[in-house]
């Protein structure tokens, strides 16, 4: 990669950085700073804007650089990663969105609290939501990094750490002075760019094609040296039962996380009814469901094209496999096209880490803020306090985020992803299921949903050969490997639905049938929405 | 509006008399009205192959059979059991919980064969387009599909319920409250 690449790379992304901090000045100006604006903008985000932005905040650089990638390494696999993604919306269409916009008012915890006895509530939601989120931005942060030494070409150690450290820090800018309304504008800013860039290619690659499918297909096949075999499942998660299992694991975790994310709830707060969240979705749904399709195409022209040697080479994971496309599309690696496309490309995914750590930035400091601090804290506060707070929190979450992502430096990108989608499913979405369609779940029910998911999802990973027992572990050195699934999902989601039944068919408490009542008449009809 | 998750509560029951008073047409005045500005709730529009008609077929009988003195509470029982929201209610269960068993047992389906069954997944059907891409493709198709069904079902047999619903149960709630919220 030459000089001119990095350049124009660099280039484009201090202009994106530009335009955020811009964005981030012009919509916090005059603004007083209510809870109301911080954590969802004043609610009066259209349901197209809400759209992209839910799409900006879940497409993330392991989408976009990790699937193609995956793709152009193994075939039909990687292919098996954007089914489950894209599956997942229905589940938040049909059973989360509508529902939660119209009981909740900025975290998932006000969804359960509203039946509950508050206090240990909020404690346990908002604990499971900030680790969740915790996680998944130590994954972005990673991907960051790693992104950097591969597109740049500066391998070095200390150019990573300044990456993760830049990213966390303009996250914090635009989180704690843009709050929501700049980080949702960041959000619809990065799907537009990012949308854009992936249908240039997709058109690039067909045209190549001549429009057609089946020769792409057959011409990938031919250059993977698999033939037949690449166009099938069965290369990556085909070997012994434990990958199998372990595929099927990260399919449940993938399916049922998305209704968990913190920072996707929290999406739903922005737009004034449950009707336009609905819409919102809808809109999600066509952009999310798109770029997926678009991502097949990237994954198979970049085996044909580039080949899947060529990519291997450049990054053992496939990350590349997208870029190093976009220079071959140019025209190569001296024409100006190539050099064009690649530094769009690379800006692009600069761009996509940036705007969705602010979104999960945002809503883990909600959670903090909003269901910790203001149930471990009793003093008086006012609603203007509670955003200083979030401030406060977005900093310090940033600044533990940044730590961790320095630590974790070298651990796969999508494996962070999948656990934080595990333990999401493992720990939020029992708890929000059953509040939202179980007349009798208690207090009682809901802590144990959320520490029965959080802690199995959270200890079958220490527990599990990532951490320790093999080669390419986190501590190769020792041995403690128990549980011989990567993805906790296949035996922790079970468990958090267990744990919450268990927990409420155990407890004394008699359920509040009015608080019942309230919840599905709210929930259902949008009465006394906020 | 003030308890941390926004919900209205309590005062209800001691001042029934003041609640009667109250309870006009004229309470729904000054800051409250903004509230019932919907942006976003436009016309309801037949959807393909479904003429206007069917709009009325769902319609469902009003929910107001209750007397105003009734404490906050209650306001949501009442409105819990009537047959409006009943109705409301069983229109949704029917269509998602069929609707959920439905894709993800496909999904699970499509994730296992895939897992366990490479060869009934690799047979070729047309030109390099195997089983396995095909059923890859449905799974978005459907998706695609069951949102649009969903969307069209929710707005043509829920909203207008619903949204009436929520107009008769804040009114109640209002009047329980005495109109002081």
């Amino acid at each position: 990669m030459t000089g001119n690449h990095q350049s124009l790379a660099l280039l484009l992304f201090s202009a994106f950085v530009a335009v955020t901090l811009g964005i981030t000045t012009w919509v916090s100006r005059n603004r007083r700073g209510s809870a109301e604006e911080f954590y969802a903008g004043g609610r009066l985000f259209s349901p197209m804007e809400n759209g992209f932005a839910i799409a900006g905040d879940y497409m993330s650089a392991a989408s976009f650089l990790g699937i193609s990638g995956l793709i152009a390494l193994y075939g039909y696999d990687g292919l098996l990663y954007s089914v489950g993604f894209l599956v997942a919306w229905l589940v938040v269409l049909f059973l989360v969105a509508e529902l939660v916009r119209n009981c909740g008012r900025f975290t998932l915890a006000d969804v359960v609290a509203a039946r509950m006895r508050e206090r240990p509530v909020r404690i346990a939601a908002g604990t499971s939501s900030v680790t969740v989120s915790v996680l998944y931005l130590v994954a972005q942060m990673v991907g960051a990094g790693s992104l950097v030494a591969l597109l740049l070409g500066r391998t070095g150690e200390a150019a990573q750490a300044w990456t993760v450290i830049g990213v966390g820090a303009l996250m914090v800018v635009y989180v704690s002075l843009g709050g929501m309304r700049a980080t949702t504008w960041i959000q619809i800013v990065k799907a537009v760019l990012l949308l854009g860039g992936t249908v240039a290619l997709t058109v690039l690659v067909l045209v190549r094609f001549h429009g057609d499918f089946d020769r792409l297909l057959l011409a990938a096949a031919d250059r993977s040296g698999h033939g037949a075999a690449f166009l099938a499942p069965g290369l990556k998660y085909g070997g012994d039962w434990t990958a199998r299992f372990d595929f099927i694991s990260l399919g449940l975790a993938l399916v049922l996380g998305t209704a968990g994310l913190p920072h996707i709830l929290s999406r739903f707060y922005t737009v004034p009814t449950a009707r336009a969240a609905r819409r919102s979705v809808v809109w999600s749904i066509g952009l999310i469901g798109g770029f997926y399709l678009m991502t097949i195409v990237l994954g198979f022209g970049a085996a044909a094209i580039v080949g899947p040697d060529t990519v291997r080479q450049s990054n053992a994971a496939g990350n590349t496999a997208v870029p190093l496309l976009a220079l071959d599309l140019g025209g190569g690696a001296n024409s100006t096209g190539g050099t064009v496309l690649f530094a769009v490309v690379a800006a692009v995914a600069f761009a996509t880490i940036l705007a969705v750590v602010a979104g999960i930035t945002l809503a883990s400091s909600a959670s903090v803020a909003h269901d910790l601090y203001a149930s471990l804290r009793r003093r008086r506060r006012t609603p203007r306090s509670e955003v200083a707070v979030a401030r406060v929190a977005a900093i310090g979450i940033g600044v533990v985020a940044i730590a961790l992502g320095l630590l974790a430096r070298d651990l796969n990108v999508a494996f962070l992803v999948g656990l934080a989608f595990a333990v999401a499913a493992s720990a939020n979405l029992p708890v929000l299921l059953y509040s939202l369609f179980w007349r009798g779940f208690t207090t009682r029910g809901a802590v144990w949903a959320v520490y029965g998911g959080l802690v199995p999802a959270l200890l079958l990973v220490a527990l599990s050969p990532v951490v320790s027992g093999s080669p390419e572990s986190l501590f190769p050195g020792v041995d403690f490997q128990y549980f011989p699934l990567r993805n906790p999902g296949l035996l922790s989601i079970p468990l958090g639905f267990l744990a919450g039944w268990l927990g409420t068919v155990t407890s004394a408490e008699i359920p509040d049938e009015a608080k019942h009542a309230e919840t599905e008449v709210r929930s259902l009809t949008g009465a006394g929405a906020v | 509006m003030q308890s941390s998750n926004g919900r209205p509560r309590g005062g209800g029951t001691e001042n029934p008399a003041d609640s009667q008073e109250r309870h006009t047409p004229s309470a729904f005045g000054a800051p409250e009205g903004t509230r019932y500005d919907d942006p976003w709730y436009d016309a309801l529009a037949s959807g393909w192959g479904e003429s206007a008609g069917d709009v009325t077929v769902a319609a469902v009988p009003p929910a107001r059979p209750v007397p105003d003195e009734v404490a906050t509470a209650d306001v949501y029982l009442s409105v819990q059991r009537s047959a409006a929201f009943q109705e409301v209610r069983s229109r949704y269960r029917r269509f998602v919980i069929p609707a959920v068993a439905g894709f993800l047992t496909w999904y699970f389906g499509y994730v296992v064969a895939a897992t366990t069954a490479p060869g009934i997944m690799a047979r070729r059907v047309v030109g390099a387009v195997n089983v396995a891409m095909l059923a890859g493709l449905g799974q978005f198709l459907s998706t695609f599909l069951l949102t649009w069904a969903y969307v069209r079902h929710a707005r043509l047999r829920r909203d207008r319920a619903a949204l009436e619903l929520r107009w008769d149960t804040q009114e109640l709630a209002r009047g329980a409250r005495g109109g002081v919220s």
